[in-house]
């Protein structure tokens, strides 16, 4: 895939290849973002598979997947590169006892000391710094967590491809990498970096998009199984909780149901595993007090009405 | 397809969703551009989703993209190529769907809930020689002295280190071997790093409903104040909806700012769903990390018209994830006041501090206790 795909077609059949179900809006997104080599910003619920987007784009295109995780008070030194200060000091040790310190030898003591041996490479430093194979994807997690100076270094980063290592050189993306970039929206990220990516946001899958994940996901759990679980969690969804399954939730408990054995849902079991989809006692409660077997019901209709 | 076909297009939807009240950069019309080059013209959903993706930054922006586009999408589809008229004015109209704003914030209209008028009798506010009864200009002059408030949030240990002064903690040894290069190899002196401080996020939760109007200007101006002044605020108004209004009060220029909030800001003076707009709150910013370690301001007389046990139960949610929660209720001050009113009660157990807010002096109090 030298020069991208060809058509939005191509990227939804190889991301469904490769198990990920992308609505025609995503697959655009993705599609764009790999023919104009632009950052892909990804936002959404926590839960509505925003990582994974990147993980199987380094399965359909085999680039190695470079993840950057990021928190607060995260700096250069975890993101783009470190000196290895511990093998400095050992090598500076050894150089001594050679008595390789005095005078002149100093200058070539320090060019010694920062070389490229002596550089721990961090995640965005080794996805430009990459050399050979297909281009690797850069995974930058949660970029709302970082403070905003970090997003502003970030853009400095995404704009040209390239670091520059005061003491040694500056390091050039042969191939730009291809660009995932993830926030939750617990605040909002700057404009500057928002211009420079593609923009999507993830919503929740739509009823039939959702039984075919967890029947791509979970291939255990059985046809009539999964369009229930489906149901429900949409019903789940429309209920106003604190924090809505996402994705995950519903392939979750469609797995543990069908651990369990069950090819049905009823009161029972979905009282017995609520705690798979539901991860808030509140929520819970407010789904006992519904009523478990209302849910049960309407997922029963929602699945005769349209299997 | 023409040569500059898509750049023309391109140039002219822009046009239409900047009248539809987008803000649609240069730099992004040239991306939409390249896109509609990958996509093609020849059908709709390509079209309309390569905008999205170069267009549209914010999920609340989808529907007025959305409105716009189909209107384009008319216009350019039977003739092919025209241009449409950049004239979409009546788009404008049709984002604005909420209750009717109040035409300028500084003229006080009369509430028209009986509710509230009869709660704030003008005489009871006048004895108290509060905000309420400030003028236009005395508002202005308050603005200055609000200016000079420092707000400062208290301290929370952060992760990131910095250097230590003291032989004590984590080795830098960044600084230890560029020391010792200095000394010819030799490390003499070892240096240490700690972990720092860092101001905690400091949130203001504005109720602009009837109730508070006599207050609501002067708070403005000093939520403006606490934005304008420092990083890490975030401001935002409770009405019958929830708005956030850091991004318009952050211009330093006062008048500018509160004018860019009082555009934004739809309902003001309108009844108060404070559980509810709370509810919006920790669903949409709050527990998603935005209130989490942060100091929280609630500016508000608690004056509640929706149910109570929704207010008590997100308060609730709000203080299991912020650090403090500060109420500064205007109405505290009044003689033989007891928070009556259900919504306060209700709120109350969570409350880590209860002050007054209806003076300059009293928001002096309010900045001592936001840094504590």
């Amino acid at each position: 895939m030298p020069n991208g795909p060809s058509s939005v077609n191509e990227v939804s059949a190889a991301l469904a290849h490769h198990g990920y179900l992308p609505d025609e809006g995503l697959a655009t997104a993705v599609y764009l973002a790999l023919r104009l080599h632009r950052p892909l910003l990804l936002e959404g619920e926590a839960g509505v598979g925003k990582t994974e987007v990147a993980k199987v784009l380094s399965r359909w295109t085999g680039g190695e997947l470079i993840r950057l995780q990021c928190y607060e008070g995260i700096d250069a030194s975890q993101a783009v590169y470190e000196w290895d200060y511990s093998r400095q000091l050992l090598h500076l040790r050894a150089a001594e006892a050679a008595g390789a310190t005095i005078g002149a030898a100093t200058e070539t003591l320090e060019d010694e000391l920062y070389s490229e041996r002596f550089l721990v490479k961090r995640p965005l430093l080794q996805a430009i710094d990459h050399r050979e194979g297909p281009p690797p994807i850069l995974l930058i997690d949660e970029v709302d967590r970082a403070d905003d100076e970090f997003e502003a270094f970030l853009l400095e980063v995404l704009s040209d491809y390239q670091v520059t290592v005061p003491e040694l050189r500056t390091f050039t993306a042969l191939v730009p990498p291809v660009v995932v970039i993830t926030s939750n929206r617990t605040r909002d990220v700057h404009d500057a970096l928002k211009r420079r990516c593609l923009y999507h946001w993830v919503e929740h899958p739509d009823f039939e998009r959702e039984v075919a994940i967890v029947r791509l996901r979970a291939p255990e759990v059985a046809d009539g199984l999964a369009r229930q679980v489906a149901a429900a969690v949409q019903e789940l969804r429309g209920m106003g909780l604190y924090k809505p399954p996402g994705v995950a939730e519903t392939i979750d408990w469609a797995t543990s149901l069908a651990m369990l054995g069950r090819n049905d849902l009823s009161e029972a079991t979905v009282s017995a595993t609520l705690g798979s989809v539901l991860k808030y006692r509140e929520d819970q409660e407010r789904v006992r007090q519904i009523g478990i077997g209302e849910l049960v019901r309407h997922a029963f209709e929602r699945t005769t009405a349209v299997g | 397809m023409a040569e500059g076909e898509p750049t023309r297009i391109a140039v002219a939807f822009a046009r239409v969703l900047r009248g539809a009240g987008l803000r649609v950069p240069l730099d992004s019309v040239v991306t939409f551009t390249d896109a509609l080059g990958a996509v093609g013209l020849a059908e709709r959903d390509p079209v309309y989703w390569a905008g999205r993706a170069t267009l549209v930054r914010r999920p609340e922006d989808v529907a007025i993209y959305d409105r716009a586009f189909a209107v384009f999408w008319e216009q350019v589809r039977p003739l092919g190529t025209t241009l449409p008229e950049p004239e979409p004015l009546h788009i404008t109209i049709a984002v604005d769907d909420g209750p009717e704003g109040s035409d300028d914030d500084a003229t006080a209209e009369p509430s028209d809930d009986p509710t509230i008028t009869l709660r704030w009798s003008r005489s009871e506010v006048l004895r108290h020689r509060d905000f309420a009864a400030y003028s236009s200009d005395e508002l202005h002059e308050a603005q200055q002295l609000m200016a000079d408030l420092r707000l400062a949030g208290s301290l929370r240990p952060s992760r990131r280190m910095i250097r230590s002064r003291r032989p004590r903690g984590r080795l830098d040894l960044r600084r230890t071997v560029r020391h010792a290069l200095r000394a010819e190899g030799e490390a003499i002196r070892t240096l240490h790093l700690e972990q720092g401080d860092r101001p905690r996020r400091l949130i203001l939760l504005l109720d602009i409903s009837g109730s508070m109007e006599p207050y609501a200007r002067a708070l403005l101006r000093f939520v403006h104040a606490a934005v304008a002044g420092r990083q890490k605020v975030e401001a935002f108004a409770i009405g019958t909806r929830l708005t956030r209004m850091t991004r318009e009060l952050s211009s330093r220029d006062p008048d500018v700012a509160l004018a860019k909030a009082s555009d934004r800001v739809l309902d003001w003076s309108g009844g108060t769903r404070l559980g509810e707009g709370l509810k919006r709150f920790n669903d949409e910013w709050g527990i998603r990390g935005l209130a989490r370690g942060a100091v929280v301001v609630v500016l508000s007389d608690g004056w509640d018209r929706g149910d109570p046990a929704v207010l008590g139960e997100q308060m609730a949610r709000l203080s299991r994830v912020a650090h403090r929660i500060v109420w500064v209720n205007p109405l505290k001050v009044t003689p033989g006041y007891a928070p009556l009113a259900r919504g306060m009660a209700a709120a109350l157990p969570y409350v880590d501090a209860f002050v007054e807010g209806h003076s300059l002096a009293a928001l002096q109090e309010l900045a001592e206790e936001i840094s504590r």
